[in-house]
């Protein structure tokens, strides 16, 4: 056992300490204070305090668990809310009420639940890690696939279908003459990514009922993506739009010193909105990691690592899981505080040298995999990071780093936020390296997928360059075919872009209803332009009835869509009569 | 942590005095943050607080600095605690200084319970979103950028700007709506100047809403270390009035940008990295630590609300303490300068200013079912007229359509009757509503797209329909 030596807000040096290892757990003082090794020197060590160290005297002892930070993984998670040390704040609020006084523990499992547990496999059957014997259902949308833990084998000496807690044995494993239990629970090293077979590219369309992601900026299964953008340009919203509707089979949400208010809304939108596919309420399919600003900065370094670690273990069920991360940059802020404390040398605007290798370290645990054991199975880790930019200035280094890494990036735009277009993706500045990717998956919706998209980019690339013309002689001075181009582009963003968070039906656009959206913007495009032909004005084409009807189509529901496109199809295909016809 | 101490900690063993730290011989048993007292030779007493304490050494720094420190007869005693804000229903009416003590002649507050003022974080599966609609009596905020009870809304000004005006509207608007006895304001003054701190007191007095409220004064002239403790205090009465009391509490703290600069200058004297215009790069956690202290807790009454007062240093959003306020806050209510120069009060900036709580506080039988129709419809004509009047700037009116004239027309009048209104004027919503009714009827009707059709038809004003 060792002893407090130095204190520094919520890093400490223990003394005494000889044989301990780096990142190590240990208890501090009386309260019994969580805290991790994070660097080691003769018989003293550098200590980070997940909690707030204030009252600690120097001689109170440190004990060593003898082990490294782990994650509890098995059924109960889904639905849970931790903290970043992975307590169950649920059970926190049971049992010690409204406010987090520190030294409270919890395990991030309840011990008391029966789970019903399924054997999948008999007994006398040889098994790796990572194979599948038997199922529990967590919830009504998630079967909790319960796994050999990876880099045990043997044969299965017996098993058997009851009611279990997290901690029974539900099968013996026996290997080299001696037998171990097998419990619903494993614990994995958060810090440590978990093995699969094989990676696989990243093909398929991850959708997530957001427009201008799926069908301009499509976001692959297994990818990764950042969101910078500054404040009230409606990060948070977005992050929680893809928490939301996503169609994956499990949702982590980490709010990583962010707002409690906003996780106040987060938490109970997902016990009251119900998901698209199967019409069950949206907590079945998701967990989440709440470490509000005010909660203790260290605790936030490592919540991203247990909502990762989490992530995978699903993954490795064969689920495809999406993992949204609000705020990294609240994260590297924590480490920059920890690196000051730790007197390190500082590398860009006071942030640890190894920002950009602790980033990547986060967003490399994405990807699709082909999962250990049998039966043979594929799943994938989607990760989305928000950023937020001091001044929404984008060449600080936690966004530059992170540009560095990810794959798609949807960059949020302080202009469109204060004109009140939501979301606030900018269309010139946001790119994803998945569009060739998942082309094919698209293609299979639509055939003319790629080139709807390339016109209706094409066509908000020219509204660009006409803008700063128009600022200068105004739009009325512009040739017709200008004006039609600008109309157009207006009607892109405004009836197609623009998506209301709020509303009922905007909210989620599925790939078949966004398709049918920009195409028939882009139809209407081939039409005006045939109008414009035959001598008739830009306004009066604006004045259209066909028009109008397009930019009521956001409201229109799902189940009666396809006719209401149809319609308008069809009344362009009456030429310039349905014009005058519909009334001008 | 025990508070009770049976023998006097004191030393005099100080090895080092410099900057505002003193780096003492450590004693056994002192305790991480705790308070201490310094007593010079001349006898002069000043506070500071343990910053790091380790076998060898202790180091402290001293509220105050550490100017006429000797390091031969200098004595530092510890306390054995950290600050504490003793509690009772008694503080109501009552006025305090930095550190807690009363400055208004009033007896000292006599309580069984203190409380540590920097607070413990509310558990987040405990809380509830807020969504109980504000009536601050101000168009530009009831209809634009509602108020809810439990948010944090700060107001981003500039030097010269009339932030003390609005936020003493509020306070005596707000206090006035509905079950007025359970409203309570707490007020801090954080390095304000000392007729900006009367201004408040007096306004409270002169309404007689000073029986319902609690005082926190740092004036310019006290020390700078209590410009980091006053907020505290202010938040600590703040959430025993709301959670124990279970009163409704808005909290008014101005000015945040001194106390940001305390932080930076503290910080420097400890000689810490700086991050961004050399403020501390733990600034976005330690502001955290005091907005987030507002909110609502499921099954308890009260709420603590807080309105934060800046000015951006240079009129500059981007500048570290609106920018870091910005993104813990939820939403703003940001001055602009041009409209404060066309004497357009309140000269609230419509287009940057952003309640994040609006959508939850507003409609049916909160406000009035078209609030948020109307609301969409206001900011999208405002902001054509807006655009039209920086074309005409450059291509003049003549190029202008009929159309574009009424919408800019609609957007002067706008700022003129919408936005603009007295300081003692009190709309309630339904006023506010009618009076950009009263704008839209100057549209066509067909432009009025953001509004559902029942409501138009309901609410309308007649001369417009028919037309």
């Amino acid at each position: 056992m060792g002893k407090i030596w130095r204190i520094s807000g919520p890093v400490i040096i223990a003394e005494d300490m000889r044989g301990s290892q780096v990142y190590e757990v240990v208890e501090i003082g009386d309260e019994r204070l969580n805290g991790e090794i994070i660097g080691l020197e003769q018989d003293k060590a550098v200590i980070q305090v997940y909690e707030d160290t204030v009252g600690l005297t120097v001689g109170e002892k440190v004990t060593r668990t003898g082990e490294i930070l782990m994650a509890e993984l098995g059924p109960g998670l889904v639905g849970n809310i931790y903290d970043g040390v992975q307590r169950s704040l649920v059970t926190m609020k049971d049992e010690v009420g409204d406010f987090l006084h520190r030294g409270v523990r919890t395990h991030a499992l309840d011990r008391e639940k029966k789970w019903r547990f399924m054997p999948g496999v008999k007994a006398g059957t040889r098994v790796e890690g990572g194979d599948i014997i038997g199922t529990v259902q967590e919830t009504g949308l998630i079967e909790h696939r319960i796994m050999v833990p990876p880099g045990m084998s043997g044969v299965i000496d017996s098993i058997e279908e009851g009611d279990y807690t997290v901690e029974e044995t539900v099968a013996m494993l026996e290997s080299n003459g001696k037998t171990r239990p097998l419990t619903l629970m494993q614990r994995w090293p958060a810090r440590k990514p978990r093995p699969y077979k094989r990676r696989f590219d990243p093909v398929d369309l991850l959708v997530t009922g957001t427009r201008i992601i799926d069908y301009l900026f499509p976001l692959a299964l297994g990818g990764k993506a950042a969101i910078p953008g500054g404040f009230g340009t409606g990060k948070t919203v977005n992050l929680q739009q893809m928490a939301r509707w996503s169609q994956t089979q499990l949702n982590i949400y980490v709010g990583c010193g962010e707002r409690g208010n906003e996780m106040a809304d987060v938490l109970h939108s997902f016990k009251e909105l119900k998901d698209p596919g199967s019409g069950r309420y949206l907590q079945e399919k998701e967990i989440f990691i709440a470490n509000t600003s005010n909660m203790p900065v260290v605790a936030r370094e490592i919540s991203i690592f247990i909502g990762i670690t989490m992530a995978e273990y699903y993954r490795d069920m064969g689920y495809d899981i999406l993992l949204v991360a609000d705020s990294t940059s609240r994260w590297a802020e924590a480490m920059r505080e920890i690196g000051a404390r730790l007197e390190e040398t500082p590398g860009e605007e006071g942030f640890p040298t190894y920002l950009g290798s602790r980033l990547s370290a986060f967003y490399e645990r994405s990807g699709k995999v082909e999962c250990l054991g049998s039966p043979d199975r594929v799943g994938s880790a989607t990760v989305i990071g928000a950023v937020s930019p001091p001044g929404a200035d984008f060449s600080e280094p936690v966004t530059q780093n992170t540009l560095r890494i990810v794959d798609a990036l949807y960059s949020l735009d302080v202009a469109l936020a204060n004109r009140r277009h939501f979301p606030t993706i900018n269309w010139l500045q946001s790119y994803s390296k998945y569009a060739d990717s998942v082309d094919t998956w698209w293609e299979k919706v639509s055939p003319d997928y790629t080139e709807v998209r390339n016109q209706a980019l094409i066509t908000l690339q020219k509204e660009a360059e006409l803008e700063e013309i128009v600022r200068l002689v105004g739009p009325e001075a512009l040739p017709e075919n200008d004006k039609l181009l600008l109309l157009i582009s207006r009607m892109i963003r405004e009836d197609f872009l623009m998506q209301s968070a709020y509303h009922p039906v905007d909210t989620y656009s599925d790939p078949k209803r966004s398709h049918l959206m920009l195409s028939i913007i882009m139809k209407f495009n081939d039409f005006a332009r045939g109008m414009a032909e035959t001598g008739m004005m830009v306004s009066e084409i604006s004045a259209s009835r066909i028009k109008q009807r397009i930019s009521r189509m956001k409201d229109v529901p799902d189940n009666e869509i396809d006719q209401y496109i149809d319609s308008i199809r069809q009344d362009m295909a009456g030429g310039a009569a349905s014009l005058e016809q519909g009334g001008v | 942590m025990d508070s009770m101490q049976l023998f006097t900690r004191q030393t005099k063993a100080i090895s080092t005095a410099r900057r505002s730290l003193l780096i003492i011989e450590s004693i056994p048993g002192i305790q991480f943050s705790e308070i201490v007292d310094v007593e010079l030779g001349t006898g002069e007493v000043r506070s500071g607080q343990v910053i790091e304490v380790g076998k060898g050494t202790t180091v402290v720094q001293v509220f105050g600095g550490v100017s006429e420190v000797d390091l031969l007869d200098s004595k530092v005693r510890y306390k054995g605690e950290t600050l504490k804000l003793p509690l009772s229903p008694d503080i109501l009416g009552r006025i305090f200084d930095g550190s807690g003590k009363p400055i208004d002649g009033g007896p000292p507050i006599i309580s069984q319970k203190y409380q540590d003022i920097n607070g413990v974080p509310a558990n987040p599966a405990s809380r509830m979103p807020p969504a109980e609609f504000i009536e601050t009596g101000i168009s530009a905020i009831d209809g634009l950028n509602v108020l809810v009870r439990g948010q944090k809304l700060p107001i981003f000004s500039g030097s010269g700007l009339p932030h003390n005006k609005i936020a003493a509207q509020i306070i005596r608007q707000a206090s006035l709506k509905g079950k007025s006895d359970d409203f309570a304001i707490v007020f801090g003054a954080i390095g304000v100047s000392y007729d900006d701190a009367a201004y408040f007191i007096n306004n409270l007095e002169e309404t007689g809403a000073l029986s319902r409220a609690v005082g926190f004064i740092n004036t310019a002239s006290s020390p700078v270390i209590e410009r980091l403790s006053t907020p505290r205090l202010a938040l600590t009465a703040a959430e025993y009035l709301a959670w124990e009391m279970d009163m409704h509490v808005l909290v008014i703290l101005t000015d945040i940008t001194n106390y940001a600069d305390a932080l930076r200058e503290l910080a420097a004297m400890r000689g810490e990295i700086p991050s961004r215009r050399g403020y501390p790069g733990y600034m976005y956690t330690d502001l955290a630590s005091l907005y987030e202290r507002a909110g609502r807790i499921s099954g308890r009454e009260g709420s603590v609300t807080i309105l934060p007062i800046l000015t951006m240093p240079d009129d500059d959003i981007t500048h570290p303490i609106p920018d870091l306020t910005g993104y813990i806050t939820e939403g703003q209510i940001v001055l602009s300068r041009p409209l404060d120069r066309k004497r357009i009060y309140p000269p609230i900036d419509v287009f940057l200013s952003l309640s994040r709580m609006m959508k939850e506080g507003i409609g049916e039988g909160k406000t009035r079912e078209d609030h948020n129709n109307v609301f969409m419809q206001s900011y999208a004509m405002y902001a054509e007229g807006n655009y039209l009047r920086e074309i005409t700037t450059v291509i003049g009116s003549e190029a202008l359509t009929d159309r574009d004239k009424v919408y800019l027309e609609a957007a002067d009048r706008f700022e003129r009757d919408f936005i603009a209104q007295a300081e003692h004027s009190r709309r309630t919503v339904e006023d506010t509503l009618s009076v950009a009714w009263d704008i839209f009827s100057m549209l066509p009707e067909e432009d009025l797209k953001l509004i559902n059709e029942k409501y138009i038809k309901k609410y309308l004003p007649e001369p417009s329909k028919s037309e």
